[in-house]
């Protein structure tokens, strides 16, 4: 099992054509993921090629769950595209729509998060890597060959760090590991994903990498302590960073006394979660709970 | 981005929210002859974009345009918090017969945008929400609805404004909204929310925070930054579209992604702290990409920051594997040449890795060590910094 993701995930990319959209569905396509069609109003009937694969695009994401029967996209569509791209999915009724587009304004993303309330489709994002359930599926941009299958479930707000703990612990492996994006609203959070991997038989521990800004971290930290069974092994990062300076992502930011990674380091510790000083610490705590 | 108050006056003042006359001056001069076209009693403001100006001496009544231009003079060049006063708003004066408090905002909590409204004004809203959260109205804005009439009057209702305000407030509510959704705002704030003796409402001061992420929509943005009070190495570094932020320590940081970087900024403060107490000196993320030309723009911000005393590019590679990274700091070094005169610590990981590093041991550079892992290395680069 692996969560949001599956083997028998069928994946659609909008703004297939587009020179992102390309380049990560053919990363997608090469570590074995089934993308079986692309949107683009402009160039529907065409078909764009990988290596031998042909992928149709479609005219909407309507038609290509008709004809495909897909039900995850990946929205690489540039920022001011990108509220229209999420509606449109959320109105077709795709059960998983992973925004990978970075920039997009807060008011579109709050905008159409609001729309998707009460409707049938997942959010993942945006400004987020994707999800990647190693050996079956990849809907993003996370590098499917830093580690394999496994154990481990890993949510985090940051790209690179998810690959770092991917990499770490490359030899435990992955049920799945999930990018939950680090701007201020985002669709999936660390409390969705943790229910998720509580839930999942094939998750035996969970990885929550969280970072400054907001308060998520300590929401999560409640919810564990009433909801999750499953050992959690946390890591936070900021704590050096200055009041009121965006550190690279728009939500990570501190403001006032909120937001502090200190509070969120603090918070998972109360809910018994063994939070690491560095990526490495974090890896090798994991490592004591799942003895490998 | 955060605007200045008078720049946050002069929008609300575009979308018909009334406020006193007034203008910015950056000379007394200028101070002076905006105070005789106001006439009567002006208010000189310093405009910082900290709190705490009043108690600072940044806000000083003048009776005549003469005192205007000194009160000016008084204020230009005052340092309030370590922000250097540049410009000063001159305002007509205006007696507060009673203050109220107004904003919208993002919640990001709840995903979605808040209203948010008090009779109690005139101090800091975080201590009204402590001292009397009674007081504070806290109404949710649907993000597909917005702010209509209905919606304005329960805002203004649940705050219980006096109903001789009502109407004027509400339609200030709705216009604040305008300010906020067309403005691509993440917060607008009045505080105060003024009645004058005569009864009219007005918006004496205000705190807008506009979207960057918006900027593609927002035509006019550009021209609110502050470019004078901003860090020359954080313009010089925004001119090359890098994402940096300087901060005050010994230890330049370079790596890809903003959680790995505010990561590597941590481990190097924990290391630092064997050293004498030696911190990061900035952060910057050059992106999952990592070209040679993005490696040599960011070495090149840093290495000319005298504060730097060592270096740390810290990488993972994953989408650009190690050996791209590798030769792109070995290209980034050869192109800055001489300039390049501080020594750096790199750490690989990721695909790829072992090519990489056989690329910069092959390289030898003199200035370059490589660590294998990212706590060994800031150590590393810290012990440098502190030599």
């Amino acid at each position: 099992m692996s969560i949001f993701l599956t083997e028998n995930s069928k994946v659609i990319v909008q703004g297939i054509t587009g020179s992102e959209g390309r380049k990560h569905t053919q990363r997608m396509l090469a570590s074995g993921t089934a993308v079986v069609g692309g949107v683009n109003p402009s160039k529907a009937g065409q078909t764009v090629d990988f290596d031998g694969t042909s992928v149709p695009v479609f005219g909407s994401v309507a038609d290509a769950m008709k004809e495909t029967g897909a039900d995850v996209t990946v929205v690489f569509v540039p920022p001011k595209f990108a509220k229209g791209a999420v509606v449109e999915a959320v109105d077709a009724g795709i059960g998983l729509c992973v925004v990978i587009t970075e920039g997009i304004p807060v008011k579109d993303s709050t905008e159409f998060w609001a729309y998707a309330q009460g409707k049938s489709t997942r959010i993942i994002g945006p400004n987020c890597p994707g999800l990647i359930s190693p050996g079956r599926s990849n809907a993003g941009i996370i590098p499917a060959n830093i580690t394999q299958a496994g154990k481990i479930g890993l949510v985090s707000k940051s790209g690179t760090l998810t690959y770092q703990m991917m990499y770490e612990l490359r030899d435990i492996g992955f049920s799945t590991a999930i990018g939950i994006g680090g701007d201020p609203v985002i669709g999936t959070t660390h409390i969705d994903a943790l229910q998720a991997f509580q839930d999942d038989p094939e998750t035996e521990a969970i990885v929550m990498i969280g970072e400054i800004g907001g308060d998520a971290e300590e929401r999560a930290a409640e919810f564990i302590k009433e909801h999750v069974t499953k050992p959690v092994v946390g890591y936070v990062a900021g704590f050096t960073a200055p009041e009121g300076k965006t550190m690279g992502h728009a939500g990570a930011i501190v403001s006032g006394s909120a937001g502090t990674a200190q509070a969120k380091k603090e918070a998972l510790e109360a809910a018994g979660v063994k939070v690491g000083k560095t990526p490495s610490e974090t890896a090798r705590l994991m490592r004591e709970i799942v003895g490998a | 981005m955060d605007l200045f108050e008078y720049q946050a006056r002069d929008m609300f003042a575009a979308h018909g929210v009334p406020v006193l006359p007034g203008g910015v001056a950056e000379t007394p001069e200028q101070a002076e002859a905006i105070a005789r076209d106001i006439a009567g009693q002006v208010v000189v403001k310093a405009q910082v974009k900290v709190g705490g100006r009043g108690k600072a001496g940044g806000v000083k009544l003048a009776d005549s345009p003469e005192e205007a231009k000194a009160r000016a003079t008084d204020i230009l060049g005052l340092d309030i918090k370590g922000h250097v006063t540049r410009k000063v708003m001159v305002a007509q004066a205006s007696d507060i017969a009673e203050e109220y408090y107004f904003s919208y905002l993002l919640d990001r909590s709840n995903r979605t945008f808040l209203a948010m409204a008090s009779v109690e004004g005139g101090m800091e809203i975080e201590e009204i929400a402590v001292s009397k959260p009674e007081a504070l109205a806290r109404i949710p804005v649907d993000a597909t609805v917005g702010v209509d009439r209905a919606k304005a009057e329960e805002i203004v209702d649940a705050a219980k404004f006096p109903a001789e305000v009502r109407d004027q407030v509400i339609e200030i509510a709705i216009k604040l909204w305008e300010v906020f959704s067309e403005e691509d705002a993440t917060l607008v704030e009045v505080n105060p929310l003024a009645k004058a003796p005569d009864g009219t409402v007005l918006a004496l001061d205000g705190k807008v925070t506009l979207d960057e992420n918006a900027g593609f929509r927002q035509a006019g943005h550009d021209a609110l930054e502050d470019v004078a009070a901003a860090d020359p190495l954080e313009a010089a570094a925004k001119e090359k579209d890098l994402n940096y932020v300087k901060l005050d320590g010994e230890v330049g940081i370079i790596g890809n992604g903003a959680g790995l970087v505010m990561s590597t900024l941590d481990v190097v403060a924990y290391a630092g702290e064997e050293f004498g107490g030696v911190r990061p000196a900035n952060f910057l993320d050059i992106g999952g990409g990592a070209s040679a030309q993005v490696m040599a723009d960011g070495l090149g911000i840093i290495l000319s920051d005298p504060a730097v005393k060592s270096v740390f590019v810290n990488v993972f590679g994953g989408i650009t594997a190690c050996d791209a990274v590798a030769n792109g700091i070995v290209s980034a070094l050869s192109m800055l040449g001489d300039e390049a005169t501080k020594p750096l610590v790199v750490r690989l990981d990721g695909n790829n890795v072992d090519e990489g590093r056989r690329i910069l041991a092959e390289a030898a550079h003199p200035l370059v060590t490589v660590v294998d892992t990212m706590d060994g290395a800031a150590r590393r680069a810290a012990e440098l910094a502190a030599a």
